[in-house]
């Protein structure tokens, strides 16, 4: 379960994030939309431990465990997997070798044997084909030269080997064609059980027909102003921010 | 703290106290007294049983060192380096002479060489190796230690394929007249100040002659300790290929650590006729000084190579991690028509290291062909500079090059530079040049920690990167042992 309370943060003295409160209980799938610049991405970079953004307030526990003082790699380690909006390119790293580096380093950090290149092949094949990717991709480097799609595609992909219990998926949809929506959709729902939760941040009521969430929060400016079932996103869809943002501070 | 501050600290720690062949071992030595006059040449000379005309050879490279200024026009300054305070020939003291087998080397010798992961027994591989790897053929080694060959595995196997491999100083006693008609032909005595020094007083290296149509059957290879005090070390090797031949040899050394600076100024000359292919790889890791920039090795080195032949290759690959100061050149002068000339590099330097490398293409025949592939890496308070000279001459019909150079700082204190010398004397002459300098970004680490990668892990894995076009050239047994190399010269406790 992520508990998140009263969370600030600011980057370059700059508040960005305002007070957050939200709970996502083990097994469930949030959606968090929200206006550009309201701080989404920050807040999955606050989750996952990115230098620069300072936590000024508030706590954040994953399963009773306090996140926010642990290394990136730690919070790794204990489940939690960002896959990026904008995914970054490694140049003359191959994306096979970055795989199998990262998932032998979870396993090491999670007392587990690391696997050897014979059996990372065998599962990192079987996810290729699960996500209808080309065996190419394990043989380039990673996501040099790859399209906007095939970068989130292979996000998905780094998701499905390292198994996360709880996955913080910023815009994954954005630059996918229908196809991939509905692969990378897929993707996730199969991750989908008892010991897996997400945090879905998207613009698209699209993406939510295919991943359909226990919950949708409207964040902006810092704050989640709205949480609702599915049909919010809906509602939003039909009438954009502005009203909300109204309704929002016209009860505050 | 910021990632980059946090990879500075990581790189900060990196002492001394992480070289791990800084180790001494302690050894009855036959060592010259300090100083460096005809005296000290004669003694080299009188112990390695010379012929006459090697030591006229040796006497007149020292008349013209004694005119020549000491060179100071690169980029790393040093101090004064006192020639007369450094002993000439260190050689460990042996029972009985001869030829060397293998049960005749001392015991303490064929351990440290097992400590450095390099044992000298004709059945082994070279260590270094990850275990359960594909098989490997095995690896024939030259061992110099100070002074002196102390051993060379399977001389005898080579032999019947027509190869020779043996210390120089043994090839010039059982094969004057070939090294009579090689030495000094590619790197002239008088060439430079550090060159003329070496042709004075060289003392070993190894020697490979590999007959005409021979493809050696197995990697060759010399490791080359410095492990006495307040001594000099003049490595001299020669390779050659003839029409038809082809050889990959290898070369790697270390030094303990100590708080002084320690010379070591090497000739490496190469000559391959018709067709021949000499691939030479370098794995340069002697001791870089402690995080103060106290001691270590100034790397002084002339290598250079001729493509005689026409369609011959050299390629030199090197991976320079070691030396408080390095200044190396490995050159090719391409005189055979379609020769082709290769250099690909990996400089890394770190704490107070200096490192002044590059090469040199002379396109003298006709479609002649060089690449360059340099890569440099600084950190800490380090230094790096890239120098190249590509020159076509006039007879050089449709010559080509390209030259890659790319940068890759760590931190800010330390620098990285590229000085490209261009010189064409033939219009139809193609020569390209890129360079990039960049940094370690802060996304790519925490992209990297964000998948569990440690910090240290993260930083070995985007140099390395940055690196692969360079270690994809080195042989396989060794690109695995300069990837951990590259990782425990930047982190310390990688490997
Ligand atoms: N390094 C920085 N310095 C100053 N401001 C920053 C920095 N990084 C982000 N911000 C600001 O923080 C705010 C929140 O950015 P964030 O990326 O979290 O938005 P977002 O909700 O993910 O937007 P989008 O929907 O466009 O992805 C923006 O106003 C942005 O300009
Ligand atoms: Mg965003």
């Amino acid at each position: 379960m992520l508990e998140i309370k009263g969370l600030t943060a600011e980057i370059d003295g700059k508040e960005i994030l305002k007070g957050i409160d939200l709970t996502i209980p083990q097994g469930e799938v949030h959606a968090v939309m929200g206006p550009n610049g309201a701080g989404k991405s920050t807040l999955s970079y606050v989750l996952s431990g990115r230098e620069g953004y300072e936590v000024t307030g508030g706590t954040a526990t994953f399963n009773g465990v306090d996140i926010l003082a642990m290394e990136p790699e730690e919070r790794a380690a204990a489940g939690i997997f960002l896959a990026f909006q904008y995914p970054v390119e490694l140049p003359g790293v191959g994306n096979a070798n970055f795989l199998r580096t990262a998932l032998n380093s979870l396993r090491r950090a999670r007392g587990e044997a690391e696997l050897d290149a014979v059996q990372f092949l065998k599962q990192a094949r079987a996810a290729v084909k699960k996500l209808a990717m080309s065996e190419d991709m394990l043989k380039r480097n990673v996501n040099v030269g790859f399209s906007g799609g095939e970068k989130k595609r292979n996000e998905i992909l780094q998701m499905t080997m390292l198994a996360p219990k709880l996955a913080l998926l910023d815009e994954t949809d954005s630059g996918l064609d229908i196809d991939a929506l509905r692969i990378v959709a897929e993707g996730v729902n199969a991750s989908r059980g008892p010991d897996f939760s997400a945090l879905v941040i998207t613009h698209y009521q699209r993406l939510l027909d295919y991943i359909v969430p226990d919950h949708v929060h409207v964040l902006a400016d810092g704050r989640i102003i709205r949480s609702g079932g599915p049909e919010l996103a809906k509602e939003l869809e039909a009438q954009g921010y502005a009203g909300i943002i109204g309704e929002a501070a016209e009860a505050a | 703290m910021p990632a980059v501050a946090e990879t500075l600290e990581t790189v900060r720690s990196v002492t001394g106290s992480t070289y791990k062949w800084g180790f001494e071992t302690d050894l009855e030595m036959d060592l010259a007294p300090k100083g460096l006059n005809e005296d000290t040449i004669r003694l080299i000379s009188d112990r390695k049983g010379e012929p006459e005309w090697l030591l006229a050879w040796r006497l007149k490279a020292f008349a013209m060192w004694q005119k020549m200024e000491e060179p100071h026009w690169a980029k790393p300054g040093y101090p004064v380096i006192d020639y007369q305070d450094i002993h000439y020939y260190a050689a460990p003291k042996k029972k009985g002479s001869g030829p060397k087998s293998l049960d005749e080397v001392d015991p303490e010798l064929l351990r440290t060489y097992e400590k450095l992961g390099i044992p000298l027994k004709e059945q082994a591989i070279l260590a270094g190796v990850e275990p359960g790897d594909e098989e490997r053929l095995p690896m024939a080694v030259d061992a110099v230690f100070d002074s002196v060959s102390v051993a060379t595995t399977f001389r005898s196997t080579l032999a019947k394929a027509g190869v020779i491999f043996c210390s120089i100083s043994d090839a010039v006693r059982e094969y004057p007249e070939l090294v009579r008609q090689y030495l000094g032909s590619v790197v002239p005595a008088g060439d430079n100040f550090f060159a003329a020094l070496n042709s004075a007083v060289f003392t070993d290296g190894s020697f490979v002659f590999i007959p005409k149509g021979v493809k050696c059957p197995m990697e060759l290879s010399t490791y080359f300790r410095i492990n006495a005090k307040n001594t000099g070390q003049f490595e001299r090797t020669l390779i050659i290929a003839e029409d038809g031949a082809s050889v990959s040899y290898l070369e790697g050394c270390t030094a303990p650590m100590r708080d002084e600076n320690q010379l070591h100024a090497a000739v490496v000359e190469l000559v391959a006729m018709d067709d021949a292919k000499i691939k030479y790889s370098t794995v340069q890791n002697w001791y870089p000084g402690d995080s103060e920039g106290r001691g270590g090795i100034y790397n002084f080195v002339t290598k250079r190579g001729a493509c005689r032949g026409a369609r011959s290759r050299i390629s030199w690959t090197q991976v320079e991690t070691g030396s408080a100061i390095t200044w190396k050149y490995p050159s090719c002068i391409l005189i055979g028509d379609g020769s082709v000339g290769e250099f690909y590099s990996v400089a890394v330097t770190n704490n107070h290291q200096m490192a002044d490398t590059g090469t040199k293409m002379i396109h003298i025949g006709r479609n002649t062909n060089s690449t360059i592939i340099a890569k440099t890496i600084s950190a800490g308070h380090s230094d790096s500079t890239y120098r190249g000279l590509v020159r076509m001459m006039p007879k050089a019909q449709n010559a080509r090059n390209f030259t890659q150079c790319d940068s890759l700082l760590i931190g800010d204190q330390c620098g990285a530079h590229t000085v490209p010398y261009i010189e064409s004397r033939n219009p139809s002459a193609k020569i390209e040049h890129e360079a990039t300098t960049s940094k370690i970004a802060e996304d790519q680490l925490f992209y990297c920690r964000s998948r569990g990668l440690s910090q240290e892990d993260a930083v070995g894995l985007i140099v390395n990167g940055f690196c692969k076009d360079v270690l994809k050239e080195l042989p396989m047994e060794f690109a695995v042992e300069a990837q951990k190399l590259l990782a425990i010269s930047l982190e310390g406790s990688v490997g």
